[in-house]
């Protein structure tokens, strides 16, 4: 149980990432794929900022130690820790996965927005968003332009 | 040698930033095309971006060529904490390949986009081209794991935007698309799960700091965790056997210009990034990468290389034929970088930029012929050797170097490969390539027989000797093909000092 406790993330962003696969190589509906591997690219933002947490840590911005928020940060830490380096000695989580997953976002907003405009457009030349039934009408047109030799 | 030289002739202020340069350049003219009021406008564009990034990567070629490593350093944060442009004479030759490519490429696109994509959205086309063409260059110069990534989802991006665009001739490149961008984006989102798992291990995400700090790892259930994902997500942006069921209809299907770009570029810069995180970030001679090599990637390279030759050979589309040949073909690259010698990987490297013009020079050529006839079947380009014979020589002369006749660099690269191999004392790979050699053999001379030596159905499409805009790259790159076969200093020497120095730091 307290495996689980301490590792419940990671076990969210198993599951996250085993369903939007799994989503994504099951379905045959064009859109519902799209939404399994959105799924899956969140799932792996999640692994990135799960990673980063430092437990009890803050939003890693400097502080000056004679703000408000300062000293509220300041209370629990030794005085003389304060003294000679600020409010520094504050844990704070690790900024660069965030960045990068902010990164990996974007990313992932321009993947899901071709993909999706392909989408519209197959429908658009087939008619449907079925996979099954774009490659039904792909074989009869293949069968059409070349006759069984 | 004599030939860098003699074109590397860029003034030193350029010189001192070609790295950015190669990458910025076409990124601005991506965004100038897209804004480009007429699509002569966009193609004058792509064409000045492509020759300036080219010329740019060739300065960088030279540079290495002088120096060693090149390292840039962006925005003044010195790396590890910044990122860092990185290249060494691997990467200048992966540069080399893709700007000059790039540039051919970009030339044939005025005519060949007339024929296959409609007209509004030739603008966007040339944009889709440039912004892959930073992405590529941006990938195989980076020193960074994250930033690699972004460049390989930029490249891809703009690969599965032109492969769509083909539906004006056949509506098949739709969905081909869409399955190439569902593998493409998992694929990538594996190499960044990777990617986290070795930023985990480490806490950095610099290439070099991070092999450094992890000599001493591999054998950490994370680190192999990590590296098996980022192989895998590789693996597909590189068609690795046996993940490459995206490939034969994205090249099939999207105009001729992509399955160029994707067959000589866009594969080979992620195959060149999974041998870095191979032999440079993960620690060489570890039980694990070995094991990996010979249990793994050896027997799916071998099987790769039998399997799709098959298919090849029974295929019916032409295009389909050498899509499948392609998939085989990186199986040969990949039996070589699975010898782990200097020698397997240079004789590798090799046969990237081999297998990059000639397929290159092939695809162009359908793609030239295609733009009078618009035939897809082996059946339909019976003859077209009659009325059009420089574009079916050319298409003779990269056949040629894909068999690996003597005289062109396809046979120096299988040269290399059979003889890395033997050395290794491996016989059994080069017995596997000489084995898929002569299934080349079998659908490459059905290719020559129907275009050269079959009469043209009655009533078919007349085809036409492609018009001169088209014509020149196509010939250059076929000349490339032989000139490489005569004189191959340039691309072996660049192959050779790369794999040198992978092997050489821990030795």
């Amino acid at each position: 149980m307290t495996w689980l406790a301490s590792h419940f993330n990671y076990v969210v962003v198993v599951i996250l990432m085993m369903a939007g696969l799994f989503i994504v190589f099951s379905s045959g509906n064009l859109i519902k794929r799209m939404i399994g591997l959105a799924m899956f690219q969140t799932s792996t933002g999640l692994f990135y900022i799960t990673l980063s947490k430092v437990s009890g840590g803050t939003a890693a911005i400097t502080l000056k130690a004679d703000s408000e928020t300062g000293r509220a940060l300041a209370a629990p830490l030794d005085p003389a820790y304060v003294a000679q380096f600020g409010v520094d000695g504050v844990v704070y989580s690790n900024p660069l996965p965030h960045v990068l997953i902010l990164t990996a976002i974007v990313v992932g907003v321009a993947t899901l927005a071709v993909g999706l405009a392909i989408a519209v457009r197959v429908r658009e030349a087939y008619g449907t968003v079925e996979a099954d039934e774009i490659d039904a009408l792909s074989r009869v047109a293949a069968e059409q332009a070349e006759p069984a030799p | 040698m004599i030939l860098l030289e003699a074109l590397y002739v860029a003034p030193p202020a350029l010189t001192a930033q070609a790295p950015i340069l190669a990458i910025v350049i076409p990124l601005l003219g991506a965004c100038a095309a897209a804004l480009a009021p007429s699509a002569r406008t966009a193609w004058v564009i792509s064409v000045a971006a492509a020759i300036f990034g080219a010329w740019m990567a060739l300065a960088v070629a030279g540079e290495v060529m002088r120096e060693g490593v090149l390292v840039y350093v962006l925005g003044g944060f010195n790396p590890p904490m910044g990122i860092a442009l990185r290249i060494d004479a691997m990467g200048a030759l992966m540069g080399l390949l893709i700007g000059g490519v790039g540039t051919l490429a970009a030339v044939f696109s005025g005519h060949s986009l007339v024929a296959e994509v409609r007209a509004e959205k030739h603008t966007l086309f040339q944009a889709g081209f440039l912004l892959c063409q930073a992405g590529l260059v941006g990938l195989v110069f980076t020193g960074d794991a994250f930033n690699a990534f972004v460049f390989l989802e930029v490249s891809s991006i703009g690969t599965y935007a032109l492969v769509a665009v083909g539906e004006k001739r056949d509506r098949r490149a739709l969905p081909a698309a869409f399955n190439y961008l569902i593998m493409g984006t998992v694929g990538a989102t594996f190499y960044v799960i990777g990617v986290g798992f070795l930023y985990a291990a480490t806490g950095t995400l610099n290439m070099a700091d991070m092999a450094a700090r992890l000599a001493t790892l591999d054998q950490s259930t994370v680190v192999q965790a990590g590296f098996a994902f980022i192989i895998a997500g590789l693996g597909v942006k590189a068609a690795m056997f046996p993940l490459h069921g995206w490939l034969p209809g994205a090249y099939a299907g999207g105009p001729s210009l992509i399955s160029v770009l994707l067959a000589a570029t866009a594969t080979k810069a992620a195959i060149y990034l999974m041998v870095r995180f191979m032999f440079e970030v993960f620690p060489q001679g570890s039980a694990f990468g070995q094991a990996f090599l010979t249990w793994g990637l050896a027997p799916l390279a071998a099987a790769g290389a039998i399997v799709c030759s098959i298919q090849a050979v029974f295929a019916r589309e032409l295009r389909r034929m050498i899509a499948f040949s392609s998939v085989a073909q990186v199986g040969f690259i990949f039996l070589g970088i699975s010898l782990a010698s200097a020698d397997g990987l240079s004789a590798s490297l090799f046969y990237m930029v081999a297998h990059g013009l000639m397929k290159a020079t092939m695809f162009m050529a359908l793609g030239a012929l295609a733009l009078n006839i618009g035939a897809r079947r082996l059946d339909d380009f019976a003859g077209v050797a009659r009325e059009a014979p420089w574009t079916a020589v050319a298409f003779a002369v990269g056949a040629a170097s894909l068999v690996g006749t003597p005289l062109t660099m396809g046979f120096l690269a299988k040269w290399g490969l059979i003889e890395a191999a033997i050395t290794s004392g491996q016989v059994w790979i080069a017995v596997v390539i000489a084995a898929g050699s002569v299934l080349t053999v079998i659908y490459v001379g059905r290719m020559i027989e129907v275009i050269f030596f079959r009469v043209p159905l009655p009533g078919a499409p007349r085809a036409k000797e492609a018009p001169i805009g088209v014509l020149a790259p196509l010939l250059v790159l076929a000349g490339l093909s032989i000139w490489f076969g005569l004189d191959a200093s340039l691309p072996e020497q660049l192959a050779q000092a790369g794999a040198a120095r992978l092997f050489e730091v821990r030795p």
